[in-house]
This record gives structure tokens, C-alpha cells and sequence, in this order.
């Protein structure tokens, strides 16, 4: 700890990284500091998570009647392409890691900052370069062929498809890069005393997300840069007249765009381990399962992409060795949701709005996990494959999951990024219009899958009307909710109350720096002698190497 | 209770007996998978209430787990998961075994709308007429764009690639007439390309099937789409024959037993070639489309290889009528004339 | 904060890191993790490769029998010539020996034009002859639909392959005029061996491209 006094922990700290070591536009923008950093992704990713919800409302609004009712089938065409595209790259695979990774790792660690500070900011950059060609594309039509890109549609259609793939290929530079400062900052950077069975289960699970952004993303990045060769030049790799093979596009995309989706949901389950053991005052429950399965999920995550091909005519067999193989990764979310849920066993639990948005993220996972392994029962999958049953699985765990652990992560860690409190009623009012809306948004997606509806359709037979309005009344209480956590949430960053260094009594290591932290985070490294979240004792405070060694 | 269970989960009646299979698996995971969830919800819902926060400073004992738990927890879903597996994977391997005498359907997927055609038989666009009680085989392919094929009455689904053969069968127990959907985004009217599956009993179909080859063409199912150039309804094997004719097929190959640059086509279908490099090899569809595409893979043993591809120059649903008219010619062709349309026979596979 | 050392060099100790030891493994890791990265970029093509082989197996066998193998091999014995004196580079930098680092590093970017000249040759051949990719294709020697996607495959492959060729000799030059200028010493020479480490991944790889595309 600082050797400040005591008075100080409860106030606000008057160095922080907001304020230090320079205050201005320019300051920040060449800052090497990751909790600046952090805090410019955090900004950006939430524009991003704007204007994707935008797109899902115009969808919504358009599903209200079975006809046209806002919009013409091409643009609607190219709205949902935009909603996923927007709502993947720039807001999901970014948004945890990038923002709350960036401002949590090197504190949870016990270390400075992390390990390359300008690849960091190079990061941040890319994000922006890459957000930058695809809005420009999306400015000018932005493409139409979905966020899967297939081929042959996506190297014949006429619209602006090459920008957004390049946008999407730059970004994945970014998230390569993150990936690449968090492992080496986990191997390297770790304060003494500090082993790995003593990391904060966060570290663990951004650290897994890490393995899969660096391994995954080159592969996309490849793939995505084929169709746009091939939709500018027609040099054919993918384009049967020429002798290529569409479904191998297939078999490239899915080797990354499965591993994505672990990359979406790893961090959520990063926070909500942080999030259930404060808020429950308990230790986790089997820590080293819960550490593990992040890997393991990670590992078997790169050996199931084939479940996305069940109907693309490949061999029985392979399709099989697939479906196998999706059982066991779903077998390590089922490890978490039961030492999740028996953490609450003997703790002392508050219901806060972070654990509201924890129950809510429990609720979803289980149903949106079941449904994936319901999926991957391969012939419930034929009837299934791209139907509404997909989206709402999907949803589920994007927006169920991952979501809710967003928000989780904004309420649990305001304090000690802003050094305020948002207020408490107004935060369990939105959290249950969140948690309503959605169910009301994505439970008729099932059961529209189940009739048959496809998905990425501009019109629908009559009989699905009912339960497409249900799902748009469901989307605007979301909608609501959203804008209402939005709102007071920016009121408290201005002038909500004074936090203090740990308002919620939590034996996180993070909670061990004045809120918000100086720019340093720890004047002196500080020494572990045991992990994060202990509260069979009383607290005492982590002791500091000395002397500190001598830095430029 | 299957009726009872299908309403409630908003399913689509089960047309056949594949259908109703799948449905048992479907309401056995859902019924599981809602079980399972209520019990850690309850458990989580007692936990939220008997541990609720007393006061700031409370103290939780460090708990550990004991190996059964983890043993529970991982071995009980691993076995449930593996069970569904195993009976889902049975039924998604029925999918790619049609039976011998499944009737062939030759299905092409195009922007945005499908065709059908019956070898031997009629064309039509959009409705696929098939005889109740059954099985069907459905040999798909795209003209454009990726499809797929799906019908939510059979659970049955298949996509449309272009360049390449999927197939799919069923056999539809109802009469009665059911939605088909294109289910692989294709452009701008993906949501418009509706088919419509018409189930007849057996006897009315082969009524019908018997009007379509005489030629009597009902205008509404050969109804041309605006723009195409109307021919009389003809089958696919008088399209095979004069594609062949166009395309200088038959410049190499005779349709009357001679032998000539290349292998006669006469009673070619389903014979064993032995090839040049001593592997034997049977005439299939499989084949016949391969030695279009690739002629130089598979020569026959005692000819040159001299044949040209046709990659790129047929279009799929050419290829397949090339194919039916080999698949035709089991005796000596008439010489000139229209032909007649030969019956259609069930033919053997292996 | 800072305290100056005994002699005129300045630390280069990073503020965030412990100590210098760290910070060097850091360094290491991250530039393995980096080279993990380019090593899955290319497998995505080669596996590519590897897949339309296996389907047009006769067109591929045939232009890759088309090309001048004997630049191949030149190239390939260029490059290894670069690597092993950019190793030697490396053993100058660990004695102190920065204008030997700086002599050596310049020698290889100097190989590696040659690299580049040889391939200039071999692509203005190919278009010469109108062996392109894809659409572009409008040779006669090779009929079968394999080989448009061969030459996609080729240009792609080995284009790739030259971009990181002249990202490679980018970094060596700077880290050699820089080693010139004496800013790394006996203690402390990380970023030539990292500069090292990638000119040796861009050698391997090329050393995987050659043979698949040329020999078999």
C-alpha cells in the first residue's frame, strides 16, 4: 500500500492517473499508460456498442410486420450485415479485454504497467484505423453479404464489401497485439510471491483469451484478406467457375470465428469470477477447475469449428468427429456454472447491481450454453442451422453473457476507475429492465427457430408475426434499459459520490490502490503471500519489497 | 404427448417418420436441459436468501471442493452430452443413407428460386411434387450463389453449393403441402426464394407423373419465369441429348455400341471400366460427372487422353442432363426424330 | 528516481520493469509469441495450398514443374547465406562490436535485394506469359483449371513471403546503423537478436516455400 494516511484511502485520490503526469488532449493521446488506455478503449468500444445497437433496432423495427416496413430488402441486406460486423469486431472481441484487461491486468498483477506500453497504444491505434475503413465502408453501403462473409455471394456481390474486410483485417492487428502484451505481461510481470495459482481468476481467463487472439486471428486475417482479393482482382480461390472451393472459405472462417466466440466469452467469464467472490464475500469454489477450464476451453475451442458446416455436405464422419469434440468445450463452461453457483455456498451475499447483472449472466449462460450443446446434437442441428434458433443461442450468450458481464465490469469497477459511485436504485432498476427486455427480445427467437424461420430474412410468411412483435417489444425495454444505465452513468463519472479506495470491501488485488489510481499504480511492488479473495480472516495489508530497484 | 410437447415448443408438424424421431431427441434435451437448469437456479435462489450479507464485515470459511464434487460436475453432463450425441449422430448419418429405391429428384437452388427436375420426367419451378409413403432422394445444386434447401415439416436440410452435388432424402408419410425455405443468405431476395413441398398420395402421383411424360405439360407447374425462353416441356434426358449434341459429345462418343475416340456411351451407366492404370472403376453418376470435369484423372484403359474439360462450360443442371441421357441409353438409340422420352426405371445402386 | 550508473552509457531499463533480466525476457517472449503469429499467417495459405493440391493434382505437378527452379534454389541459398551472416552479426553485437553488428546486418539486407531481384525476374517472366491468377490467366501452356489457382496460390504465397522480406531487411538496416552508432553494448543488445530472430523466421519460411512450390 502507499504510505498515505488513512484518510486519504476513503477520499479521492488526489494523484491519479487522470490528472498525472499531464493533463490535456495530447497527453493522452501519446499516453503509455494502460489505464488510460484502457479507459480510451472503453470510450470507443461503447460508440461501437451504439451504433451496433442502432443497426439491431432498425432490424427490429423492420421484423414488426411480415412485409417491407422502414426499409427496402437491401438495406435491411446490408443492416444486419453492419449490426454484426460492428457488434463482433468492434465492440465483442474488444470490449472486456481491451478495456477492462488493459486497466485491471498490470494492477492485479502487482506490476507497473504491462509489458511493451507502446505496442499497447499501437493497439488502440489500429482499433481506430481499422474502425475507420469500415465505417468509411459503411458510409458508402457498407457490404450485404452478412457478417460471415460465404463465398461465392461475398466475391460476386456488387457492394462495398473490400473496406469493411479491410477494416475488419486491421482490427485484428489490435487484438493480435493485446494478446500478445497480456501473455508475456502474465509470464513476466507478476509481483514476487505472486504464482500462478495465486492469480486472480480474471488474469486466468484474459490470459486464455490472450492464447486464442494470437493464435485465431492470423488465420482471419488471412482469410478475409483472400475475399477481398477475390472480390477486387477475381483471382478465384474460393470461386467455383474458377475451380475453387466455397466451402473451404468455410473451413478458414471457422477455424477463427469459433475461437472468436471464446474470445467473447472468456472475459465475461473473467469478470463475473471476480464479480461472484466479491459480492459473496467468499472465496471461489474450486479455484483451480475454474482456472484450468479457461484453458481448456481455449485448447478444445480450436477443434469444434466444423459444427458450423453440419449441412454443407461434408462427410458424416467428419461432421461427427466435430459434434464430439463440441461436447467436451461445452463440459468446461458446465465446471464454471456449478463452482459459480456453489461459491454462494456460505458467503455473505449482497445484491448489488454487479451481482444482479451476475445472476442475469447466470441465467443466460446456462440456457445459452444447453442450447449450444442442443446444437451441436447434430441432427437437431440440420433442422436448426441457420434458423432464429442460432440467433438466439448466440444472443444469449453475446448479449446474455457477455453483456451482462460488461455491465457488471462498469459497475463493479467504476469506483476504482473514476474514483465515484453510480447510484445504487437507479442501477437495480435498469439491471432488471436489462434482464426483461432480453428475455422478452430473445426467448421468441427460439421458438421462431423452432418453426422454421430462417435467419437473415427481409420478409416472412404471416405465421411467424406474432412472435417477431413480441421480440421488438422485448428489444425496446432493452433498448431502455441500456440508455438508462448510459445515462446515470455518466452523471456519476461527473458528480457522483466519492468512492474511496474500496467502497465494496473487496479482497481483490486491484482493491489495494487508491481509487483512481496513481499513474504508477504502486510506488513500491508489492509482495503476495497469498491469492486474491480470502475472507475467512481479517484483511492485512500486502507487504512491499524494499528497497525498490532503481528505473530510468 | 408428442403433440402436446411440439405445440409448446412451437415445432412444425412432423411429416415424416425422421421428423417425429428427431422431435423425441428434441424434447428429451429440452426437458433435460430445463430440469438441470432449475436445479442450479433453486440452488442459487436458496443460496441468494439463507447467505444473504449480514453485515460488512462478515466472515465466509474457505471452502474447498472435494474430488466428488468435480467429479460430479464434469462427469454427470459429459455422460448426458454424450448420450444426446449418440442418438442425434445415428439419425444425422440416416440423412446420407437413402435407400435403394428412393425416387431421384434433381434439385438446382438459383437466384432466387428452385427448380426442379424429374429424370425422365417434367421440370417445375418452385413446387416440388413428390408421392406419399415413398422415399425421395434430392440431388442438389446451385446455379449461382450458395443455398440451402430446407423444409421445416421433414427437419431436413441441405445446402446448395454451386459447382458440386449435395444429397439429402426423405420420405414424407402425409399427404399434404409444406413450406420450403432457402436457408443460406443468397442477396437481395434470400427471404422471397419460398418453394412449396406438395405430398400427393401415391397413386395421385403417379397419375400425374404419367400425364407430365406424355407431354401434356400443365402450364402451372412448367410455368416459365418472365424473361426465359419458354420450351415445351421436355425431360431432362431430351436436354441431355441435345447438350451432347452442341457441346461435340458426341463427335467422340457413340450412342450406338461403336467404338470411337472415346468410350461409347451405350449401356455405359453402371458398367465396370477398367481403367488404364489397372483399377477397376463403375460408371456412376459420380463418375460421369467426374470425367466431364476432369477428363485426365480416370482413362480408360485403351483410349487417349485427349478429352477436353468441361468445367466452366457446362452449367450444373447441363452436366446433369448429360448424365440422365447416358443414364438412358440401355439399347440402341432410335436414330433420328424426337425421341420418345424413354420410361424411367429405378435404378439399381450399389 | 533515476540514478545514473557508474559509466557514460545510459540504462536501459524500461521504468515499468523490475529489472533488466526481466525486461530482456520479456522481450524475448514476445517476439516468439509475435513470430508464432507469423508462422499461422502463412500456414493459412499453405494449407491453402495443400488442399488445392490435393484436387487438381496434375496442374499443380505441372506448373510447378514450369518454374525456374534453379532461381529457386540461387534464392534459397541467398537467404541462407543473409541468416547465417545475421547470426554472425548477432555474435559481433555480444562482444560490443557494433560497426562489425552494422557491417554484417547491411551485408544481408544487400543478399536480400538480390532475393528480390531474382524474384522481379521470375514475376515479370510469369507475366510475360500470362501465367496469372485466377481471371487474369490467359496462357495456353497449361490447360487444366488448376493452374490459375496455382498462380493465385504462387503470387500470393510468395508475395507475402517478399513483403515480410522487406520488413526484415527495414529492420535489420536500422538496427545495424544503429548498433553503428554504438547504442547497444556488451550487456544489452536485445533488439539485434530480436531483429535476428524475425530475419531467421522470414528464412524458414522461405525455406518451407521452396520446396513446396518448386521441387515437389
Amino acid at each position: 500500500m502507499n504510505p498515505s494516511p488513512a484518510s486519504e484511502l476513503q477520499g479521492y485520490n488526489p494523484r491519479n492517473y487522470l490528472n498525472s503526469p499531464a493533463t490535456g488532449l495530447k497527453s493522452w493521446l501519446t499516453t503509455l499508460d494502460h489505464k488510460r488506455i484502457g479507459v480510451m478503449f472503453l470510450v470507443a468500444v461503447t460508440v461501437a456498442f451504439a451504433l451496433g445497437g442502432f443497426f439491431a433496432l432498425l432490424i427490429r423495427l423492420e421484423l414488426l410486420t411480415p412485409g417491407p416496413t422502414i426499409v427496402d430488402a437491401m438495406t435491411y441486406n446490408r443492416l444486419f450485415t453492419l449490426h454484426g460486423v460492428v457488434m463482433i469486431f468492434l465492440f465483442m472481441i474488444p470490449a472486456i479485454p481491451s478495456a477492462f484487461g488493459n486497466f485491471l491486468l498490470p494492477i492485479m498483477l502487482g506490476a507497473k504497467d504491462v509489458a511493451f506500453p507502446r505496442l499497447n497504444l499501437l493497439s488502440f491505434y489500429l482499433y481506430l484505423a481499422g474502425a475507420s475503413v469500415a465505417l468509411y465502408g459503411m458510409v458508402h453501403g457498407g457490404a450485404d453479404t452478412g457478417w460471415t462473409f460465404y463465398t461465392p455471394y461475398s466475391t460476386t456481390t456488387t457492394t462495398k464489401v473490400v473496406p469493411i474486410l479491410l477494416g475488419a483485417f486491421i482490427i485484428g492487428f489490435s487484438s493480435i497485439l493485446t494478446g500478445l502484451n497480456f501473455i508475456v505481461t502474465t509470464h513476466t510481470m507478476r509481483a514476487p510471491g505472486m504464482t500462478w495459482n495465486r492469480l486472480p481468476l480474471f488474469v486466468w481467463s484474459i490470459y486464455a483469451t490472450a492464447v486464442i487472439q494470437i493464435l485465431a486471428t492470423p488465420v482471419l486475417g488471412m482469410t478475409l484478406l483472400l475475399v477481398a482479393i477475390e472480390h477486387a482482382f477475381g483471382w478465384g480461390i474460393f470461386d467455383p467457375a474458377r475451380g475453387g472451393d466455397p466451402v473451404l472459405f468455410q473451413h478458414f472462417f471457422w477455424f477463427y470465428s469459433h475461437p472468436a466466440v471464446y474470445i467473447m466469452i472468456l472475459p465475461a467469464m473473467a469478470v463475473m469470477s471476480e464479480v461472484v467472490c466479491a459480492f459473496s464475500r467468499k472465496n471461489i469454489f474450486g479455484y483451480k477447475a475454474v482456472a484450468y477450464s479457461s484453458l481448456g476451453i481455449a485448447f478444445v475451442g480450436f477443434f469444434t469449428w466444423g459444427h458450423h458446416l453440419f449441412t454443407s455436405g461434408q462427410s458424416t464422419l467428419t461432421g461427427g468427429v466435430f459434434g464430439v469434440l463440441s461436447m467436451f468445450v461445452g463440459i468446461f463452461t458446465a465446471i464454471k456454472v456449478f463452482n459459480w453457483t456453489a461459491t454462494l455456498y456460505r458467503g455473505s451475499i449482497s445484491f448489488t447491481t454487479p451481482f444482479a447483472y451476475f445472476v442475469g449472466f447466470l441465467f443466460f449462460l446456462v440456457f445459452g450454453g444447453m442450447t449450444g450443446i442442443a446444437l451441436a446434437t447434430m441432427s437437431l442441428d440440420v433442422h436448426w442451422h441457420d434458423t432464429y434458433f442460432v440467433v438466439a443461442h448466440f444472443h444469449f450468450i453475446m448479449v446474455g453473457a457477455t453483456l451482462m458481464a460488461f455491465l457488471a465490469a462498469l459497475h463493479y469497477w467504476l469506483p476504482k476507475i473514476t474514483g465515484r459511485m453510480y447510484p445504487e436504485s437507479w442501477g437495480l432498476v435498469a439491471a432488471v429492465m436489462v434482464v426483461l427486455g432480453f428475455n422478452f427480445t430473445f426467448i421468441p427467437q427460439f421458438l421462431l427457430g423452432n418453426e422454421g424461420m430462417p435467419r437473415r430474412y427481409f420478409s416472412y410468411p404471416e405465421r411467424f408475426w406474432a412472435l417477431n412483435v413480441a421480440s421488438t417489444a422485448g428489444a425496446s425495454v432493452l433498448a431502455i434499459g441500456l440508455v438508462i444505465v448510459l445515462v446515470y452513468l455518466l452523471v456519476a463519472i461527473r458528480w457522483g459520490p466519492v468512492a474511496g479506495a474500496n467502497p465494496w470491501g473487496s479482497r481483490g488485488f486491484e482493491w489495494d490502490t487508491p481509487s483512481p489510481p496513481p499513474p504508477e499504480n504502486y510506488e513500491t511492488t508489492p509482495v503476495y503471500t497469498h491469492g486474491p479473495h480470502e475472507y475467512h480472516e481479517d484483511p492485512e495489508p500486502p507487504r512491499h519489497a524494499a528497497p525498490e530497484p532503481k528505473h530510468v | 404427448m408428442n403433440e402436446l410437447l411440439r405445440r409448446i415448443l412451437f415445432l412444425p408438424e412432423q411429416a415424416s417418420d425422421y421428423a417425429r424421431q428427431v422431435d423425441a431427441l428434441h424434447y428429451f434435451v429440452i426437458v433435460t436441459t430445463m430440469i438441470g437448469a432449475a436445479g442450479v437456479f433453486l440452488a442459487a435462489i436458496y443460496f441468494f436468501v439463507r447467505y444473504r450479507r449480514r453485515s460488512e464485515s462478515d466472515r465466509t470459511p474457505h471452502v474447498e471442493p472435494k474430488a466428488i464434487h468435480e467429479i460430479l460436475f464434469i462427469g454427470g453432463p459429459l455422460a448426458l452430452f454424450l448420450l444426446w450425441f449418440a442418438i442425434g449422430f445415428p439419425q444425422y448419418v440416416s440423412l446420407s443413407l437413402p435407400p435403394d429405391d428412393a425416387m431421384d429428384v434433381y434439385v438446382q437452388g438459383k437466384k432466387w428460386m428452385w427448380k426442379f427436375a424429374y429424370p425422365g420426367g417434367p421440370n417445375a419451378i418452385d413446387r416440388l411434387r413428390v408421392p406419399a409413403g415413398r422415399p425421395v432422394r434430392l440431388l442438389i445444386t446451385s446455379r449461382d450463389v450458395i443455398h440451402s434447401f430446407y423444409v421445416p415439416a421433414l427437419r431436413i436440410k441441405m445446402d446448395a453449393l454451386p459447382g458440386r452435388y449435395t444429397q439429402t432424402w426423405f420420405n414424407a408419410s402425409r399427404p399434404g403441402r409444406y413450406e420450403i425455405f432457402c436457408a443460406e443468405y443468397c442477396g437481395l431476395s434470400h427471404s422471397s426464394m419460398l418453394g412449396e413441398l406438395v405430398v400427393m398420395p401415391a397413386a395421385d402421383f403417379d397419375d400425374w407423373m404419367a400425364q407430365q411424360r406424355r407431354g401434356l405439360a400443365s402450364a402451372q407447374d412448367a410455368a416459365p419465369v418472365p424473361g426465359e425462353p419458354v420450351r415445351p416441356a421436355s425431360s431432362v434426358v431430351e436436354e441431355g441429348r441435345r447438350v451432347a449434341a452442341e457441346q461435340g459429345c458426341l463427335k467422340c462418343h457413340s450412342v450406338d455400341g461403336t467404338r470411337h475416340i472415346g468410350p461409347t456411351w451405350t449401356d455405359l451407366y453402371l458398367r465396370d471400366e477398367k481403367l488404364a492404370s489397372g483399377k477397376l472403376v463403375r460408371a456412376d453418376e459420380g463418375y460421369l460427372t467426374k470425367s466431364m470435369m476432369d477428363p485426365a484423372a480416370d482413362i480408360v484403359n485403351g483410349f487417349q487422353n485427349v478429352m477436353p474439360t468441361f468445367q466452366g462450360k457446362l452449367s450444373p443442371p447441363e452436366v446433369a442432363a448429360v448424365v440422365e441421357y447416358i443414364k438412358s441409353l440401355k439399347t440402341p438409340a432410335a436414330g433420328s426424330g424426337p425421341s420418345e422420352g424413354p420410361v424411367y426405371e429405378s435404378v439399381p445402386r450399389k | 528516481m533515476s540514478e545514473t550508473t557508474a559509466t557514460a552509457a545510459p540504462s536501459f531499463l524500461a521504468h515499468h520493469f523490475e529489472s533488466l533480466e526481466k525486461q530482456t525476457h520479456a522481450a524475448r517472449l514476445g517476439m516468439w509469441l509475435f513470430l508464432a503469429t507469423e508462422i499461422l499467417l502463412f500456414t493459412a495459405l499453405f494449407t491453402g495450398y495443400a488442399v488445392y493440391r490435393y484436387l487438381f493434382t496434375p496442374d499443380f505437378q505441372a506448373a510447378s514443374r514450369d518454374l525456374a527452379t534453379w532461381i529457386g534454389l540461387v534464392n534459397t541459398l541467398v537467404l541462407v547465406t543473409s541468416s547465417f551472416t545475421v547470426a554472425m552479426g548477432y555474435g559481433r553485437a555480444v562482444r560490443g562490436d557494433g560497426k562489425g553488428t552494422r557491417a554484417l546486418f547491411l551485408v544481408s539486407v544487400l543478399l536480400a535485394l538480390v532475393f528480390l531481384g531474382f524474384k522481379v525476374v521470375e514475376y515479370s517472366h510469369h507475366f510475360h506469359a500470362g501465367e496469372l491468377p485466377g481471371r487474369l490467366y490467359v496462357s495456353t501452356r497449361l490447360q487444366g483449371p488448376g493452374a490459375p489457382i496455382f498462380y493465385a496460390l504462387y503470387f500470393l504465397i510468395t508475395g507475402l513471403h517478399a513483403v515480410h522480406v522487406v520488413v526484415g531487411m527495414t529492420i535489420l538496416a536500422v538496427i545495424g546503423l544503429r548498433a553503428g552508432r554504438g547504442a547497444y553494448t556488451r550487456e544489452y543488445h536485445v533488439p539485434v537478436e530480436l531483429a535476428g530472430l524475425y530475419w531467421h523466421l522470414v528464412d524458414l519460411i522461405w525455406i518451407f516455400v521452396f520446396p513446396l512450390i518448386y521441387l515437389i
